[in-house]
């Protein structure tokens, strides 16, 4: 077994983290989010890994060849069109944000509070 | 097909309704929602009586079981599933309503975003398959940071959708990656075959670590301490008939998914280690039943206000799931079920206040509404109601929590659903005497930051429509009133029992065999005094904090350390999310301790 895909993972994990906590502009912030999300894409495709497996495609190999574990491959694009979705409606709040505060720094948001 | 139908049709009408926004009417549209709603509430109340006996199990294109690994996705339906589905359309149905003199000038994209979001929240509460239930967890969240920032022209709205998409999606990322270990380890996605797979290894790490990231990713949904920042931000800018369905039903279903992922998923393997994880669920529960009823207590926007109390609500629910027993899983269900109506009644009462003097400021009201007696006389019913008095829906639920606390040795968490009823109750009641009656000092210099909130409506309005009124009127009473529906206690018992039993969980799913369950006796007598003691200690505080200055002096001398608590709150989004990863690490190294 190879821990370096998991390392990488992790990696991701406490960057994106570190980068969403640390951001002064949303643009930013948002696309850290994304590296978060990055993350769990490299670890499901280590899960799924199969070291000389092939695509999981049965229709001119034999059923019995050792392949790729499709199941989290489908998670992964399930993931990513949801992701999607909620990058965009992110993306637009943030246009939306420089609209009406004038700004894209957080710290400058201090309408709600308290 | 029928167990697909409260998912599918919400979901075919709203992508109907978004089609053709530009060529139906606002009012057909709202008629086509209404009627998708109250269909999908008739199936979840059929899906509730025939759930009653044993779990419903449906397999998507009929990919069933074979040799005990699941081929395709299902539904596992149980009463609590169905009825929380249910409860999910009731309030939809509530939020519709009130809605149609709302936006007078938005076009129907809110009904369709409304039955998208109901169709999330019906899917999460039937799924069997742990995937599944976090494609319809990430659904429901688009849904609502969407309809949370459906006013974009006010600044703060902005402000507080960005802090709830942006925790709240880290918080699907904690799940996923949860997800992802668990099927590396077991292989499976259905919630049953993974319980089963992990039943014949150990708590290693990995289950460690997988265990914490699912739970804190369903915890940041129900707003638990410290992952509660989100909440009140989102409550304080979102629509209020979108309050209601995020203080009624969308926290309690973080809840519900951790109570099923636990039963089903981790209870066998983990079933040794229960009384730490008790221990380690009631505490923070009740840390964030203190936290949310001293913020409630310190906020003067009436909508951010009743925020902070359901987030100290939840934490009390929250014990009652932890109990990990059926009579305090079923005190929990009722205690949520009448939480929800009476804070939904409460939120369209704000709601309404907004709608006639464009403000939720309990400063800026003053003395304003004092020719409403409806909106009042629903207002303070829903405040008192939070105290649970003996005979309302909360004391109902406040019996059963208390009754199973007691026999697992947490006989003080009494004095806790006390202090918080009565504190959160008191600062609903004081908000009320101020706004109805003129009460009290009026603080007009602006020492506290103002929420200034556009209105959802334009212009003035002179009296308040029926459609908003009976909404929110409906809502209080039934919440009040839910108590004396006959036999509920012994059927939430029976449910709950049926919902804890993770033998014949995995026996309907994995062998098509229904275990019979046999629920326990509910206890008999209804108590009278924690009812009691709350709302009398609920009145006095009111009382004392508007009449008497000097119990004003000590009350704010009393809460001057909890200044710091209040400076938390900051409104940015990266204090947040570092917390969430403060909490979620502290989480870890508790399960850590709780395992070992």
């Amino acid at each position: 077994m190879n821990y370096l895909p998991y390392a990488v993972a992790a990696w991701l994990f406490l960057v994106g983290l570190y980068g969403v906590t640390s951001s002064r502009n949303l643009i930013h912030l948002i696309m850290c989010v994304g590296v978060i999300q990055s993350s769990s894409y490299v670890l499901l495709l280590a899960i799924g890994y199969r070291v000389g497996g092939v695509a999981p495609v049965f229709v001119d190999i034999p059923a019995n060849s050792r392949a790729v574990d499709p199941v989290v491959q489908a998670l992964m694009l399930t993931d990513i069109v949801v992701e999607v979705a909620v990058t965009a409606l992110l993306l637009g709040l943030a246009v939306q944000v420089h609209k009406r505060h004038g700004t894209l720094n957080p710290d400058r948001l201090t309408k709600i509070s308290g | 097909m029928l167990p697909v139908a409260p998912v599918a049709l919400p979901l075919l009408f709203a992508a109907a309704l978004a089609a053709l926004t530009k060529i139906i009417s606002q009012r057909f549209s709202q008629l086509i929602a209404v009627g998708a709603t109250l269909t999908s509430l008739a199936i979840d109340i059929y899906l509730l009586k025939g759930s009653a006996t044993h779990d419903i199990v449906y397999w998507f294109g009929n990919w069933r079981i074979r040799d005990g690994v699941a081929l395709g996705i299902s539904f596992t339906i149980d009463p609590f599933g169905a009825g929380l589905a249910g409860f999910a359309a009731v309030l939809t149905l509530a939020a519709l309503l009130f809605s149609s003199e709302f936006f007078d000038t938005a076009g129907n994209h809110f009904h369709a975003l409304l039955l998208a979001f109901l169709a999330a929240m019906s899917g999460f509460s039937l799924t069997g398959d742990m995937f599944n239930m976090f494609v319809f967890f990430e659904l429901m969240s688009a849904a609502a940071f969407a309809l949370c920032g459906y006013k974009t022209a006010d600044p703060g709205s902005l402000q507080g959708t960005l802090n709830f998409a942006v925790t709240n999606t880290i918080a699907a990322y904690f799940v996923l990656t949860g997800i992802g270990l668990l099927y590396a380890r077991t292989g499976a996605l259905n919630m049953a075959q993974m319980g089963r797979a992990l039943s014949s290894g150990r708590v290693d790490t990995l289950v460690l670590i997988a265990f914490v990231f699912v739970i804190c990713g369903y915890l940041v949904k129900t707003a638990i301490v410290p992952f509660h920042f989100w909440l009140a931000d989102a409550h304080a800018v979102a629509p209020s008939p979108v309050c209601v369905l995020f203080s009624g039903v969308m926290v309690d279903l973080g809840l519900f998914a951790l109570a099923r992922i636990y039963w089903a998923t981790f209870n066998p393997v983990l079933h040794a280690h229960l009384p730490g994880l008790t221990t380690l669920f009631v505490s923070i529960g009740v840390a964030t039943a203190l936290t949310g009823a001293f913020m409630c207590y310190l906020q003067r926007n009436v909508k951010r206000l009743l925020a902070f109390s359901t987030i100290s609500h939840v934490g009390l629910i929250m014990t009652g799931v932890a109990l990990f027993a059926p009579a305090g899983l079923a005190g929990a269900a009722i205690y949520a079920l009448a939480h929800g109506m009476v804070k939904g009644g409460l939120f369209l009462a704000a709601g309404i206040l907004l709608h006639r003097f464009q403000s939720v400021d309990e400063h800026d009201l003053y003395g304003k509404a004092r020719r409403e007696p409806a909106t009042a006389a629903v207002f303070f019913a829903g405040a008192v109601g939070l105290t649970g008095f003996p005979f309302s829906g909360l004391a109902a639920g406040h019996d059963l929590m208390s009754a199973s606390a007691k026999s697992a040795g947490f006989d003080w968490l009494r004095w806790i659903f006390i202090f918080a009823d009565g504190v959160t109750a008191a600062a609903a009641l004081r908000a009320g005497g101020r706004i109805f009656f003129g009460w009290g000092p009026v603080e007009r210099e602006e020492n506290a930051p103002k929420h200034e909130e556009k209105p959802e409506t334009e212009g003035r309005h002179q009296y308040t429509p029926a459609t908003m009124f009976i909404p929110a009127c409906v809502l209080v009473v039934g919440g009040l009133l839910v108590g004396f529906v006959p036999d509920l206690k012994q059927a939430a018992i029976a449910a709950a029992t049926q919902f804890e039993n993770s033998r014949a969980y995995a026996a309907s799913v994995l062998d098509s065999q229904y275990l019979r369950t046999v629920a326990p006796a509910a206890p008999e007598a209804p108590e009278m005094l924690p009812g009691l003691l709350a709302l009398l200690g609920a009145i006095v505080i009111a009382l004392v904090h508007l009449f008497s200055a000097r119990g004003r002096q000590l009350s704010s001398a009393l809460w001057k350390p909890l200044r710091l608590l209040h400076r938390l709150h900051s409104g940015h989004v990266g204090d947040y999310v570092a917390f969430l990863t403060f909490g979620m690490a502290c989480f870890a190294l508790l399960c850590v301790y709780c395992f070992s």
